[in-house]
């Protein structure tokens, strides 16, 4: 088995609010991330993909083709986006780093067919990340 | 599909690798450098990671101002600018490798309630780095 990893970057905001708690109990939990207005991060994904090569091309899965689904089922839909607005998955969920690995990891799962999507990495800032994994790898 | 959050800390601390089972001619071979008597520092960096169950209400898995007073408290506070050889007392009698110095940040925070602790990642320098992970029984010697 071979894993190979691209990695790419997207800005986008996004804001902490649960409309079930109170303003006050909002702002304890969420501190800073609960400003109305949002607050913006630059996001770095890692998409790591295992496989066998494919003994005609020596690919588990062109980067060309990895590129091209990253673009359309990421870049697209979060690149210079307010999460919580504008991103009908995350619709009543709270946009933090676990719930956009998550939907990034529910997007991807079923567009990558050569191959298996192994892991999601996301990192929100340099001392934060999420990963993601299937329930039978580890 | 499983998640793990990790968040990484950084300390700074010196040390001075030196057994008291080899003698002085041994350490130096075995040590070479890191067995210079008055030690020598790193700028750690610690990579905590932790799995559990995404709470709903708040999207999270462990909320991570009780991450970083945990670590503040266990790790950063009583590590940061000392000297582990003399200031830490679990290194007193035992080599403060970075290995056993990852055993011990994970004994320190296996206990983080809300969340479990899957792996310590410990980077004594940008070109190296120590891991030990959880096995079934949640310590860190797997």
């Amino acid at each position: 088995m071979v894993y190979l990893t691209r990695k790419i970057e997207f800005s986008a905001s996004h804001l902490y609010h649960n409309p079930a708690f109170s303003a006050e109990e909002n702002r304890r939990v969420f501190g800073k991330c609960n400003n109305p207005n949002g607050h913006g991060h630059n996001y770095v994904l890692e998409v790591t993909v295992g496989g066998e090569p494919d003994p005609l091309t020596g690919m588990v899965l062109d980067l060309k083709e990895l590129k091209e689904i990253l673009e359309r089922e990421i870049m697209t839909r979060m690149d210079h986006r307010f999460l919580n607005y504008e991103v009908p998955e995350l619709a009543g969920q709270i946009p933090t780093c676990e719930n956009v690995a998550a939907l990034i990891w529910n997007l991807l799962a079923p567009t990558i067919t050569k191959g298996r999507l192994t892991r999601v990495r996301l990192w929100e800032s340099p001392d934060l990340y999420v990963d993601c994994y299937g329930d039978e790898a580890s | 599909m499983r998640l793990q959050l990790t968040r990484r800390y950084a300390f700074a601390a010196s040390h001075r690798l030196h057994s008291s089972h080899l003698d002085e001619a041994e350490n130096q071979r075995v040590y070479g450098k890191c067995n210079n008597p008055y030690g020598h520092g790193h700028n750690y960096v610690v990579e905590v990671t932790l799995t559990g169950k995404v709470e709903p209400a708040t999207g999270m898995i462990a909320h991570l101002d009780d991450l970083d007073r945990y670590v503040a408290r266990e790790i950063i506070e009583p590590f940061d600018h000392t000297y582990l050889n003399k200031d830490v007392a679990a290194f007193r009698d035992r080599v403060p490798t970075t290995e056993n110095l990852c055993l011990e940040i994970f004994e320190r925070l296996k206990r983080f309630p809300g969340a479990r602790l899957v792996r310590i990642r410990l980077e004594e320098t940008g070109r190296n780095s120590f891991e030990c992970a959880s096995d079934q029984n949640g310590d860190g010697h797997g």
